[in-house]
């Protein structure tokens, strides 16, 4: 939670220099129950928009693929159990099925 | 609300819906991802026009096609892109760049001022062309910024050369690439800064370019400012933004930003210029421009007038080696005809050319196919990569004649 708390200060920061891109705010995320772990585990490094241009033609193996490829090359801290709910959020809401 | 009776509300132009300009659909990318489209909008970054944007941080913002309509694109319109989310405001007066590496014996720091006094300046008329423009079209679809057709442009650089900066540094023989970083940084220390890096010839090339001023003015900032590499021919991910530090290595650069990402499969694209330091047995960095035109007079769906002359008009542009030829077929491919070919900016620029005809009654579907001067054209069949680079297939453009 430390971590998650760093993360959404450091995106808080970045967002009062860069200030016109305080318009990502209106990005509207899919409303499901893992939506704040989207947020917590994300938001801090890269805007949401990411992820809805890159839908919806990726299926579960590709999201895996890309939620490791955050975590073990750009150093996202996400848990093992965040990342288990992001890859559910992100095939189901942003995905395609198999 | 159907596409068609979208375009007609728009009359061509821009709508204003709560503050914000929507597209005009007749302008986009047909076959982008359904997310790519959803989430886009015309958005003005600070110093900025209205440009596409793919996502806001990183700022990764393309340039309307009805743009390149003009063969310098203007800085206030030309393309954005960042890998990573911290992108200082850097003050002119106090940036600084430094020169050394293990293969430089004499390691030096330069101000903006002392490199615009202290070195003979050079200039280029160049296309800077993101490795991944029409990432958006690649079928199957691929991961990363879905771009459609604008993430790159025309611009006069001016600078110096980058061999003089070097050969000042006591660059050695013992170089192999000459490694640039920029003053952006990820969000967090963990993730890999994006540190590029050429092979030393490429590097030592009189076109090679640490340019300050763009189309007259200086760089904007979201363009790379104070300073960035120019590097005429290849692809913009040597083109280091916000320059500051070159390093000359005696080692081949390790790290993300050269081990995985921008890397082709070899054999599969006809370039030329081989980065043999980083060479696998089964990939390759990125290297060339390839030979691509963009057609920017007509757009998908446009109903034209059947008997009266419509002038096809687009741009042509490859790694350095010249636009010999660009052919038109207005009959789906079945036959070519030679366009005009315009001005020549010179042989790293945009190339404009022009083809008119008259349209019988009916559908035409118009493309556009540029030959280089090693006799290179564009595919007519995608040469899928997973990261969806190299993306030169014809456009397929269709016009209904009434």
């Amino acid at each position: 939670m430390k971590a998650t708390q760093a993360l959404l200060a450091s995106a808080a920061a970045l967002l009062a220099c860069t200030g016109a891109l305080a318009d990502e705010t209106r990005i509207r995320m899919a409303d499901a129950p893992e939506k704040p772990v989207l947020i917590a585990n994300c938001s801090g490094c890269h805007s949401l928009d990411y992820v809805q241009m890159n839908s919806r033609f990726i299926k579960r193996a590709g999201w895996e693929a890309e939620v490791k490829k955050m975590v073990s090359v750009m150093g996202a801290p996400v848990s093992e159990a965040d990342a288990a709910k992001l890859v559910d959020y992100l095939t189901r809401e942003y995905g395609v099925a198999e | 609300m159907d596409r068609r009776s979208f375009v007609r509300g728009v009359a061509g132009g821009m709508a204003l819906a709560g503050g914000q300009l929507l597209l005009p659909r007749s302008l986009l990318a047909a076959g982008l991802p359904s997310g790519a489209l959803e989430s886009e909008e015309l958005f003005a970054l600070p110093g900025k026009q209205p440009l596409i944007k793919r996502s806001f941080r990183p700022p990764n913002f393309e340039t309307p096609v009805a743009q390149f309509s003009d063969v310098i694109t203007p800085n206030d319109r030309f393309f954005v892109r960042w890998h990573l989310a911290s992108i200082p405001q850097v003050d002119p007066r106090e940036w600084r760049l430094s020169i050394g590496g293990d293969a430089a014996s004499q390691p030096f720091e330069l101000s903006l001022e002392q490199l615009q006094r202290d070195f003979e300046h050079a200039e280029v008329v160049a296309v800077c062309a993101c490795s991944g423009n029409r990432r958006g079209l690649s079928d199957p679809h691929v991961f990363g910024v879905q771009w459609g057709y604008g993430a790159m442009g025309n611009a006069r650089w001016k600078g110096v050369r980058l061999k003089d900066v070097l050969a000042k540094a006591g660059i050695g023989k013992d170089a192999v690439e000459v490694a640039f970083n920029g003053a952006d940084s990820g969000a967090l220390e963990a993730t890999p800064d994006f540190v590029k890096s050429v092979p030393a010839w490429k590097a030592m090339d009189e076109n090679t370019l640490i340019a300050w001023e763009m189309n007259g003015e200086p760089i904007p900032h979201w363009n790379g400012a104070p300073a960035r590499i120019v590097v005429p021919g290849w692809t913009a991910t040597y083109w280091m933004k916000q320059v500051v530090s070159i390093r000359a290595l005696a080692q081949p650069l390790a790290g993300f930003w050269m081990s995985k990402a921008y890397r082709i499969p070899r054999g599969k694209f006809a370039t030329v210029d081989r980065f043999t330091t980083q060479e696998t047995a089964e990939n390759t960095p990125i290297t060339e421009i390839v030979v691509n035109s963009l057609i920017t007079s007509v757009s998908d769906g446009q109903r034209v007038k059947a008997g009266a002359p419509l002038a096809v008009k687009g741009i042509a542009w490859d790694a350095g080696y010249g636009i010999r030829s660009v052919d038109v077929s207005v009959d789906g491919g079945r036959s070519w005809q030679s366009a005009q070919l315009g001005a020549d900016p010179g042989r790293f620029s945009f190339r404009p050319w022009q083809y008119v005809f008259k349209p019988s009654r009916g559908k035409h579907v118009v493309s556009a196919r540029a030959t280089n001067g090693l006799g290179s054209s564009q595919t007519d069949q995608l040469i899928f990569n997973p990261a969806g680079y190299n993306n030169n297939i014809l456009q397929r453009i269709g016009v209904e004649a009434a």
